[in-house]
């Protein structure tokens, strides 16, 4: 299956791919909109990591993995990876355990604690290809064939 | 091939997924004492204490005993199983033929006999969703329940009864609340939230007998001599492997039922998993029962993938728990309360007010254990570099800070984790 895939040496740093993400997952998919109006606003399902006061950096994300560790962990059956191979979380049926937040060894599961509901990558379900990949500015994220 | 599963639940849902993965062919009979299909289980507290309906009990999409082409049968109780006809045998009197047979029939809550216990109406044990449905259909009835054990499902259950508005009291035998998965500062924080929100918790303590005229309960007697007026009791002093219908199959059976690297017991072809199974500690080659809901699921997978013919090998058990309670989360996983200190490194980091508090622990400079209190984001990777053994001295001065990730990892981790390197499908 596809997956996305970080190049850590290209990675400027930028959270470019977060705010595609939070945009992509909003209500308006509208940057400011959902910044300034939305309640709901969405937490990002990828990560930027930093060290070295940002001299290295990289934007993590889920890997869904041949066996999840996440589902496994779940205790409401929210979790489900489809005949695709994708790994989603139904948030109407989450309890927000984080069970899943134990579990994943990517650390790729965010808690968005307003709503008490778990929150990972979708792949975007929406769109052609992933919101991040296709907003990274340096082609730090690739989206293409691979195992995990 | 006939794959006959006892047990519904998630060791039982991950085995059916493992077959099936291998061969598309073969007949899976799941036989279940319970009436509902597969649910989480875990979930009846929030079913209880009203947070959830019925509907969202159910643990899988509505298709899959279908897709997965189960024979199921509910309400149906396995009395015993013949290892020489190879079959088993249902309380209704028929027999289910086998050739590859799964045991996941979980546990059963364990009552110890106490004095005035026989012939009481309101006490109760938490483990079912049934349980929770005689607690939730007698509430109105209930002013003051006791519940006897501190552990995950005590717990659990006074959370529950304590949504419904209810006066809960927990009476815990250790000093401290979830003692299996917590040290004392965790289960401290834990408890003193918990007080704070009205439910008193009392350590060191054990109930010696239940008082009350009839059927009708009206306190209990502690170990100290203390009263305390009560008018219903939840027993919830821990759950036994449930393999007592094994007695004379000839499987063997020793807290739980004793099953190797691939979860075959010392039967072959006949396989355990979950809370009754006692597979291999994680750490060492002791054998234990480990409830845990996630490892159930890797054993039902380890055990279905055999069964149908496949390997794949058993890493150990490796206990880990999310609970959150107040709005105070936590993680704990591995080893969290070393018996000898000495042989370990422990990091700790603890800010009482705001109830956070973190703890590594570090052996022969791999990480065997952590418990997170308050900020329990991306605990995963602990349990990543657990599971994979991972050395921490690189990055040791890191651990026990909120921020740590996978960029605190070396760089030659972090590739193998996330790079497209190498990973051409």
């Amino acid at each position: 299956m596809k997956r996305i895939y970080t190049l850590e040496d290209a990675c400027i740093g930028c959270h470019l791919c977060e705010v595609a993400c939070i945009t992509e997952h909003s209500l308006s998919k509208d940057p400011v909109k959902a910044f300034l109006h939305e309640q709901a606003r969405p937490i990002s399902r990828c990560t930027v990591e930093e060290a070295d006061g940002g001299i290295i950096s990289l934007s993590t994300t889920c890997r869904h993995c041949d066996e999840p560790d996440c589902l496994r962990a779940c205790i409401s059956g929210a979790i489900q990876k489809n005949d695709q191979g994708v790994v989603r979380i139904d948030t109407e049926q989450c309890v927000g355990c984080w069970s899943c937040v134990m579990a994943c060894p990517y650390g790729a599961v965010q808690r968005n604690t307003a709503k008490k509901k778990a929150n990972k990558c979708d792949l975007c379900p929406d769109r052609k290809g992933p919101a991040c990949v296709d907003a990274c500015p340096n082609r730090a994220l690739v989206y293409k064939e691979g195992i995990q | 091939m006939n794959y006959v599963i006892i047990g519904n639940s998630v060791a039982a849902v991950g085995a059916v997924r493992a077959i099936r993965d291998v061969d598309q062919d073969g007949n899976i009979t799941v036989i279940s004492r319970e009436r509902h299909v597969a649910y989480g289980r875990p979930l009846i507290s929030y079913l209880l204490g009203g947070l959830i309906s019925e509907k969202r009990m159910a643990y899988l999409p509505e298709d899959f005993y279908d897709k997965h082409r189960i024979n199921l049968l509910l309400n149906s109780e396995v009395v015993g199983v013949d290892s020489k006809k190879r079959q088993v045998k249902l309380a209704a009197g028929d027999t289910v033929a086998y050739d590859r047979l799964l045991i996941a029939t979980g546990g059963d809550p364990f009552v110890p006999p106490i004095e005035g216990l026989a012939g009481k109406e309101k006490i109760f044990t938490f483990t079912t969703w049934d349980d929770a449905a005689k607690l939730k259909a007698i509430a109105h009835d209930i002013e003051h329940a006791v519940v006897i054990g501190g552990g995950l499902i005590g717990l659990k259950a006074a959370e529950g009864l304590h949504l419904l508005g209810k006066k809960v009291t927990i009476v815990e035998l250790a000093d401290r609340i979830l003692s299996a998965a917590f040290d004392r500062p965790a289960g401290r924080i834990v408890a003193k939230k918990m007080k704070l929100n009205g439910i008193d918790v009392i350590t060191e303590e054990t109930v010696v007998k239940i008082e009350g005229d009839g059927s009708a309960i009206s306190g209990v007697v502690l170990k100290s001599g203390d009263y305390l007026p009560c008018d219903t009791v939840i027993v919830a002093i821990g759950v036994r492997p449930a393999a007592s219908f094994l007695k004379g199959s000839g499987i063997g059976v020793n807290r739980g039922v004793v099953v190797d690297g691939c979860m075959e017991t010392s039967m072959k072809g006949v396989f355990a998993a979950g809370d009754v199974a006692e597979a291999r500690d994680f750490f060492s080659d002791t054998k234990n029962p480990l409830p845990i809901w996630p490892d159930a699921y890797i054993q039902g997978d380890i055990a279905g993938t055999a069964m149908a013919g496949k390997q794949k090998e058993y890493a150990g058990g490796l206990s880990m728990n999310s609970i959150e309670f107040f709005k105070v989360s936590t993680i704990s996983m591995g080893v969290t309360n070393p018996q000898n200190p000495a042989e370990f490194e422990i990091l700790t980091y603890q800010d009482l007010e705001s109830y956070s508090y973190r703890k590594i622990v570090v052996k022969d400079n791999r990480l065997v254990g952590a418990v997170l209190v308050g900020n329990v984001e991306r605990a995963g990777i602990f349990a990543g570099l657990i599971r994979e053994q991972i050395e921490v001295t690189p990055f040791k001065e890191h651990l026990l800070a909120p921020g740590f990730g996978i960029i605190h990892l070396p760089k030659e981790l972090r590739s193998a984790l996330f790079s497209p390197i190498g990973k051409a499908a």
